[in-house]
């Protein structure tokens, strides 16, 4: 047991109310909802409810009601940051009953992004847990008039330790929330934890397989309006006029609304409103628009540009590569990418004189409230933003564009406002992926590496300086990494791994060619190079070298690396992201002269693994949404105009092209980190390291299917 | 606007829609019957897979003016109390992520076993295919598929 000062984020800890919450009264079927059938049957419905701190609430009878903070975009933290508190609580599961918290001043960054939830909130989340459970411990000490010390819990009940005298949490409850909040707090060892560490089922299991209205676009409310948007088809362009009058004679279309460069459809169905927007006709000015055959012109020439301020140099690259041997250069390119989240972007809103109700699916609840505060030109105290499930994030629901236009929308009309995109809308005027290309170079003396120099060319944007400091610095004597970027009009942002989705698989692509070269072992020669960070480090680096060997050693005794069965191809891919360490082994069988990709093998540092079956359910798709891309992802832009628009043309990974995939973690006690991103970065490595093994051929371009000489 | 009888879950009801409306919007609109979700509106994505008449199809492109007569069996009415067998196998293997695209893969998936209780993995390919699931939970869905076959 170890003691901590309750001192993190201590708004979270005062108490909401000294008299304890007011009695809340919930429906049944809520509460079913979040306890599986199959499980023994949970404490009664409270007729009363006590606030013990921002995360928790006990019922009368036991029943726990734990807040989950984050925005749950798929990534599981409505399940697994509740675990967490539970946990230090040391309260049975099936008498938790779990709720997304709206967006609050008491929680700390209540934000879907960077696989930042679970490694952020774990100190927190302990602590809400920790804290609550040492006041119902204290509020059976007074009640027993003995020392705190004597007192002990388990399953949500304390015990008296000289005798045979129980009270339940629910008993306690009452008295507990009346407490002052401990200074400092006991947390269980990890070897103690009862719900870390086990196989928890998602909390929204029976809605999600029932068909409950969970997500944004199953939002109801009276007088809403739906409403779709007519946004410039084209990027760069700005309305000329529109004209309305046929749209407006479809039956259910309420009302069409400029703002700014756009229209919108309101009407009484969703139908209607979609209707009504293809009836809307309207002109467009064209400004700067641009062209992916310029972006390419202009991203090569930007690979062959130097960079004032590199974002490292270590010893003399430039002497390393005029002293070589035999320099090895390879570049390698990618395109935009749409998100494609498939639940279709969606907000409510309704603005009123007295307030602004916002509720829906997005990533930073915060972040867009601040921005419609303004945009409104309303005090933030008078904006609520609640939480929907999403139906996948992925970096598109961090904007809040989608959230923007509802509220603009709802004070124009002065109604409730839902704004639907179609997928049409979604595809094309989207916050793309940006394109990139990296070019590497390595010098080579005596049969040994002795420079690296990366080059990156990337639109709005690039890698931010902790990347730099990644595999392979520290382990070559002169290094140089700069990057150089395009500005441009299509509007990109953040998508799964942003960077390093694609950096990772031109990197790891780049060091096996370098392996072939070399005559060595794919996997021996990034040991080769990490033993130089681990002994004698070159300059900073952002990661544990020991780590990124684990997990390399880990995957390649797993996948029989040394020892692959006949007809088996394999690719050795392993990356370090998000604060997490993975390495993944692809195996690609010959099918009809084709490479197709069979299995992965995958291993895993996270440290302590929260919720094993979801943390899996991450792994595995982080790998089949990184191949799927790899493999087929693509948008281009023609006068500015999205060359894709719906999933008839836009191709994505289907059952059929899945691999099966053989998931490992690194045994580890350390603080847990994310999963919603790592195992994407080195999946198109492996399977690109994997398809030459098959084939002879290198892939340098995303999409692999694009080589047609290789992927028919 | 016209007024249709249609025969969703077991029960009559009677609304009043467009006749081009597609099913989709009338059981999600008209009727609050949400789980049968919206994905792309051309039948590619798989996420507002119905029964119509016990064989899966996609309510986004299913006029409502052409199915009065038929039997529909949305997410809803696949059992009173998720216990059907896919859903029993979607809670063993937690299935799903963001969840979103899960109706229409158990729909799908339900249809399957109707006609195929002993699915190859091929028959699951081939029948599964047409759904989308962005997140990556196909070896899930497939296992589970296995699992309420009793393969």
């Amino acid at each position: 047991m170890s003691i901590i000062k309750t001192t993190h984020n201590r708004r979270s800890f005062l108490k909401i109310s000294a008299a304890g919450g007011g009695g809340m009264l919930l429906g049944f079927s809520w509460i079913a909802g979040c306890v599986s059938p199959t499980e023994e049957v949970a404490k009664a419905i409270p007729a009363e409810w006590f606030d013990i701190n921002a995360f928790l609430k006990i019922g009368d009878t036991g029943l726990v009601t734990i807040m989950s903070p984050n925005p749950e975009i798929g990534q599981n933290v409505k399940t697994s940051m509740p675990m967490i508190v539970a946990e230090e609580l040391d309260v049975a599961w099936r008498d938790v009953v779990v709720e997304q918290a709206a967006l609050g001043e008491q929680f700390t960054r209540q934000v879907a992004g960077g696989s930042q939830s679970i490694r952020q909130g774990w100190d927190s989340l302990r602590m809400a847990g920790a804290t609550a459970r040492q006041m119902l411990m204290k509020a059976a000490a007074n009640r027993w008039n003995i020392d705190l010390k004597d007192c002990t819990s388990e399953n949500g009940i304390v015990s008296n330790t000289k005798n045979t005298e129980t009270l339940s949490y629910g008993e306690l409850a009452a008295e507990a929330a009346k407490l002052e909040v401990p200074e400092e707090v006991p947390l269980k060892e990890v070897k103690d934890f009862k719900i870390i560490g086990k196989d928890t089922e998602n909390v929204d299991m029976d809605a999600i397989i029932s068909g409950q209205p969970l997500f944004g676009l199953d939002t109801k409310r009276e007088g809403m309006q739906y409403a779709c948007v007519l946004r410039p088809p084209a990027f760069g362009q700005t309305l000329i006029g529109f004209d309305d009058s046929v749209a407006k004679g479809v039956e259910g279309v309420q009302e069409v609304v400029k703002f700014g460069d756009k229209v919108a459809v309101l009407a009484n169905s969703t139908w209607a409103a979609m209707q009504g927007k293809k009836a809307l006709k309207a002109n467009w000015k064209d400004n700067k628009p641009e062209n992916t055959a310029q972006h390419n012109e202009k991203m090569r020439a930007l690979l062959d540009k130097k960079n004032k301020e590199p974002k490292r140099n270590d010893g003399n690259v430039k002497k390393a590569f005029a002293d070589a041997d035999e320099v090895i250069e390879r570049t390698y390119e990618a395109p935009f990418l749409p998100h494609n989240c498939m639940e279709p972007m969606n907000f409510f809103a309704h603005v009123t004189d007295e307030k602004v109700e916002l509720h829906g699916p997005v990533q930073t609840p915060a972040w867009t409230k601040s921005k419609i505060a303004k945009i409104l030109d309303r005090k933030e105290e008078d904006i609520s933003v609640s939480l929907t499930r999403m139906g996948g994030g992925f970096g598109r629901r961090l904007y809040g564009d989608f959230a923007e236009e509802a509220a603009e929308l709802s004070q124009l009309s002065k109604k409730p406002v839902q704004v639907v995109f179609s997928r049409e809308d979604d595809m094309t005027a989207g916050t793309y992926r940006p394109a990139s290309k990296y070019k590497f170079r390595l010098s080579l003396k005596d049969g040994k590496v002795t420079g690296y120099h990366l080059t990156e060319a990337f639109i709005n944007g690039g890698m931010w300086d902790p990347i730099a400091q990644n595999f392979p610095a520290a382990c070559i004597e002169n290094v140089l990494v700069e990057s150089n970027q395009l500005e441009s009009n299509i509007t990109t942002g953040a998508w799964r791994a942003p960077v390093t989705n694609f950096l990772a698989f031109a990197e790891q692509a780049f060091f096996d060619e370098v392996a072939q070269y070399l005559g060595k072992d794919a996997v021996q020669l990034r040991l080769d190079l990490l033993a130089r960070a681990k002994e004698n480090p070159v300059g900073k680096l952002e990661y544990e070298p020991e780590k990124l060997e684990g997990v390399i050693k880990l995957a390649a005794e797993k996948s029989g690396w040394n020892n692959k069965a006949t007809g088996t191809h394999l690719g050795f891919s392993a990356y370090y992201s998000h604060n997490t360490y993975v390495a993944e082994v692809a195996e690609v069988v010959m099918e009809n002269n084709q490479p197709k990709v069979k299995k992965v093998i995958c291993a895993v540092d996270c440290g302590i693994v929260v919720n094993p079956i979801a943390a899996k359910n991450q792994i595995e798709g982080g790998i089949i949404d990184g191949i799927g891309h790899a493999m087929y992802g693509d948008i281009s832009f023609e006068n500015g105009k999205p060359s894709h628009s719906n999933f008839h043309q836009y191709r994505m990974i289907r059952m059929s092209e899945a691999p099966a995939i053989d998931v490992h973690f690194v045994k580890s006690e350390n603080k847990p980190t994310g999963l919603g991103e790592p195992t994407l970065p080195p999946a198109g490595g492996a399977v690109a390291n994997a398809i030459h093994a098959a084939t002879g051929k290198r892939m340098y371009n995303q999409p692999f299917v694009k080589q047609v000489d290789v992927l028919g | 606007m016209a007024n249709y009888t249609l025969h969703i879950n077991g029960e009559s009801k009677e609304v009043q829609a467009q006749p081009d409306t597609p099913l989709l919007w009338v059981l999600r609109d008209n009727l609050n019957l949400v789980g049968t979700k919206y994905g792309c509106g051309i039948a590619q994505c798989g996420a507002c897979t119905v029964h119509i008449d016990g064989e899966a199809r996609r309510a986004c492109s299913i006029p409502v003016k052409t199915i009065e007569n038929q039997k529909i069996t949305t997410i809803e009415g696949l059992s009173k109390d998720t216990s059907h067998p896919l859903q029993e196998a979607w809670r063993k293997h937690d299935v799903p992520q963001c969840g979103y695209c899960q109706a229409g893969q158990i729909m799908s998936a339900a249809a399957l076993l109707k006609s195929r209780p002993k699915p190859t993995d091929e028959d699951i390919d081939t029948a599964m295919n047409g759904n989308l699931c962005r997140c990556g939970t196909y070896t899930r869905i497939k296992a589970a598929i296995k699992t309420a076959a009793k393969l």
